[in-house]
């Protein structure tokens, strides 16, 4: 075990490596470009024996990253915004077919006008699609939810692929110390990939998804759903054994809370600017507010039994979304909404979109207003999400 | 199966799942895996075998491998399967083949 600074590109080409991944295949898109650069060198350099094959677009990447998963080779694609809009159609097939695939996706705002910065609008487009979708908060648990992906989508009682998400630039081009992980403890507890959930090689024949009875398609699409029920008992087992193993910090299960005992209020959030909210609940606390945050580590498949335990006894909720479902709400907000069944009134935020950058000054802003409107006994539309658009924040920094 | 799912044995349930989604996703090519195509036809080819030469083009043309057909013999065609798309009519160097509208 080693400590280094790594920026979190670097830091998935490095569970890439631990991971004996085989093929890789990719295509080059702001902010995701270092991670594949990194794994070139890595495989140019000898230090990873891997298939690395160029393509023409992330469409195809997808695609033969799918064909040497369906082979039975473990395999990393990674992308962003544009990139993972044009591999879409690919993502289903890969989902549907049940093949474990690892892709990393470093969050950014989709254009027009272009903007290479974070938001979380393009991995929440594909939530639906049956990935199981993480989201990191740090460079460390980057490499760590990364390595634990492969572990979690080969286990046969998933068998499904996954998607570790980390914010464009804040996590993909900032250097952090991490803790790495022996690699003679990592090939122990990772072991060679087992050909499931079938294997396509010569002179056995078969067709994958070929035309069928429409009453095939549902009783594939439920095997699906049950796949995804049992990894959130495979992502909390995983999870788990792996801090216990490699005790490098990182918190285990589906989500994580920070001072939630007994907060009346509870902030909900995913990635990297719940650092800044939990920055912004210790102010909090000082000041004597009783607060707490839930951070999601997954959104699918979702902590619907945690999180309805831990908000249980709270008063209310207040949801940062950096997504937004046009039409309706915060997509983090929706998800909350219909998690609690409406018994708990949830506030919906939504703010950073472009990477518009929110500090914890603006997160302690928000909740302090927020509980002084809701204790003041006003009424709040509820139903309404509210934005915190960018002249409030230069407003709240000249106070 | 329940319409609801609460997993209780991960193990068993999973290797359930496993054959019933391998089983339903995979196929094997067999006769006949998709049905009776040949209900699908509006045109049905007709070997004239006075005018066949036994060349075999025919049977080597079809897309859906429903021409019989041995070297030196005259070939016939699987109506069971046979769609009707005429490209054996199209492709006889001696006009053997005619399409007659299904049912006449």
């Amino acid at each position: 075990m080693i400590r280094k600074a790594l920026i979190g590109s670097h830091a998935i080409a490095m569970a890439v490596k631990l991971a004996n991944v085989e093929v890789i295949s990719a295509y080059p898109i702001t902010p995701q470009t270092i991670i594949v650069e990194k794994i070139a060198d890595m495989i140019e350099r000898g230090e990873l024996k891997a298939e690395y094959i160029r393509v023409e677009s992330e469409h195809s990447a997808l695609a033969v990253v799918y064909g040497a998963s369906a082979g039975g080779s473990r395999v990393f694609t990674a992308t962003s915004s544009h990139g993972l809009l044009y591999m879409y159609e690919m993502l289903w097939w890969v989902a549907n077919s049940r093949l474990p695939v690892v892709m990393a996706v470093v969050t950014r705002s989709i254009g027009p006008p272009w903007n290479i910065h974070t938001d979380h609008q393009d991995v929440l487009s594909v939530r639906d699609s049956g990935w199981i979708i993480g989201f990191a908060e740090n460079v460390q648990e980057v490499l760590d939810m990364t390595l634990q992906a492969y572990k979690i989508s080969e286990d046969r009682r998933v068998l499904l692929p996954s998607i570790i998400a980390l914010d464009g630039f804040i996590l993909s081009h900032t250097s952090e110390p991490v803790v790495i992980p022996e690699p003679s403890e990592v090939n122990e507890w990772l072991p060679p990939r087992k050909p499931l959930p079938f294997k396509v090689e010569a002179g056995k024949f078969f067709a994958v998804g070929n035309l069928g009875p429409d009453d095939v398609t549902m009783e594939l699409r439920w095997y699906i759903w049950r796949a995804m029920e049992r990894a959130k008992y495979t992502i909390n087992e995983v999870s788990l054994d792996y801090a216990k193993r490699f005790n490098t910090g990182s918190p285990a299960g589906l989500l994580e809370t920070y001072r939630t005992t007994d907060a009346k209020y509870i902030a909900i959030s995913m990635g990297s600017w719940s650092g800044d909210i939990k920055e912004a609940i210790d102010i909090l606390r000082d000041e004597g507010y009783s607060v707490g945050l839930i951070r999601l580590r997954y959104i699918r498949p979702f902590p619907l039994e945690e999180l309805r335990d831990i908000v249980s006894s709270a008063k209310a909720l207040i949801v940062f979304d950096r997504a937004v479902s046009m039409g309706h709400q915060g997509i983090l907000g929706m998800e909350v909404v219909s998690a609690t069944n409406s018994k708990i009134p949830v506030k919906n935020i939504i703010a950073g979109l472009g990477g518009v950058d929110v500090s914890h000054h603006d997160f302690s802003n928000i909740i302090r207003g927020f509980i002084e409107e809701y204790e003041s006994g006003l009424s709040i539309e509820w139903s309404i999400p509210e934005w915190y658009m960018p002249w409030m924040i230069k407003e709240s920094e000249e106070r | 199966m329940s319409l609801k799912y609460k997993p209780i044995d991960l193990e068993k349930e999973a290797l359930e799942d496993l054959r019933g989604f391998i089983d339903k996703l995979l196929s094997r090519p067999s006769l006949g895996s998709s049905g009776l195509t040949g209900t699908w036809r509006l045109y049905k080819p007709s070997i004239k075998i006075d005018k066949c030469i036994k060349c075999g083009i025919c049977w080597l043309y079809c897309p859906d491998d429903v021409i019989r057909w041995v070297p030196k013999e005259y070939p016939s065609i699987d109506y069971n399967y046979c769609k009707g798309c005429g490209i054996c009519s199209n492709v006889c160097p001696v006009k053997a083949i005619d399409l007659i509208i299904e049912g006449e």
